[in-house]
């Protein structure tokens, strides 16, 4: 196993903030529209983080016109540009899937004083 | 040159692109083979170098064996495999064959021995769909009919039944090289490789 770790620590991203579930992030993704290359922000609370060298992931929710939006994106894929951590929130567990039961009001998340 | 070398699967991993795709890939490491013994037309007839793989001590090889390693004198081997050659005498004993014949790009036939699974019934052995799991059914995974009646009156030859399935010699063709690492011996091609992690692996050009 130890060579493939060191193949995959080679892949990973060391620019990558530190964030947790709970957080609100700005993510810009590039997006390829034929021949031309643009950014795309992806902005909203991450309920999930996932492991792994260089499989982790996160999903970002968003509620977009009233309709929830979840993207999941690679943590060490190419294709994201930044991570802007907006600020921090304050929860009580690592996967906030208790988010797409709740609306408006009730879907915010405590943010954390001292950032 | 060689078209073939011996090797063993590390394990599979993932690879990003520049585009940002990922590629499922596996690391494998081939090589330094070691060149024992030289076969020609003239004495065995046909043309073949056999190489060793993986060292190994003195004191774990039979009493023949070490002698035939001694021949070459490039120490003892845990796997021994004969790889066809046009002409033998380019070849020096104990001369070392590196993953350096592979390029990046490459077209690669990888053979194995796939991982045993035992007898196995036909659901996962052919691929059957078996029976309903509910609705009063009793047949969950079994194969069901297999054949007719009086005509033919037996069971027609080569019909799917369960048994043993896995630990066969496996073939995965045209896996394209994605990177190599020369200084660890490395070869990482796209797709899936037969057999086991720490199985040995043969790779092939294409």
């Amino acid at each position: 196993m130890n060579i493939i770790e060191r193949l995959e620590k080679e892949q990973m991203r060391a620019d990558i903030p530190d964030f947790k579930a709970g957080d609100t992030v700005k993510v810009h993704a590039k997006i390829r529209e034929g021949e031309k290359e643009r950014i795309q922000v992806f902005q909203g609370i991450v309920i999930r983080k996932r492991k792994g060298n260089t499989g982790a992931t996160f999903t970002v929710r968003k509620v977009s016109y009233g309709i929830g939006v979840e993207r999941t994106f690679p943590l060490h894929s190419p294709l994201i540009d930044k991570i802007e951590i907006l600020s921090r929130g304050k929860v009580r567990r690592a996967r906030l899937y208790y988010l797409r039961k709740l609306r408006g009001k009730a879907a915010r998340v405590k943010t954390e004083m001292n950032h | 040159m060689v078209e073939k070398l011996i090797g063993k699967k590390l394990g599979m991993t993932r690879y990003f692109l520049e585009d940002g795709r990922s590629v499922p890939v596996t690391v494998l490491q081939v090589g330094p083979c070691v060149v024992i013994q030289k076969k020609t037309v003239g004495r065995e007839g046909y043309n073949a170098v056999q190489v060793g793989y993986e060292k190994q001590k003195e004191t774990r090889v039979n009493k023949p064996l070490q002698g035939h390693f001694r021949q070459a004198g490039a120490g003892y081997f845990k796997h021994l495999r004969e790889i066809r050659v046009d002409d033998p005498d380019s070849f020096e004993l104990g001369q070392e064959i590196k993953s350096d014949v592979f390029s990046i790009g490459d077209r690669v036939h990888v053979s194995g021995i796939s991982k045993g699974r035992g007898f196995s019934g036909v659901m996962k052995r052919w691929g059957f769909s078996g029976g309903r799991k509910t609705h009063g059914s009793r047949s969950h995974r079994v194969p069901g009919s297999i054949g007719c009646s009086a005509t033919p009156g037996r069971v027609l030859k080569g019909k799917k039944l369960p048994g043993r399935m896995g630990d066969q010699r496996v073939t995965v063709k045209n896996l394209r090289i994605v990177d190599l690492r020369p200084e660890m011996d490395l070869v990482i091609v796209k797709g899936a490789v037969p057999g086991s992690k720490n199985g040995l692996v043969e790779i092939s050009k294409a």
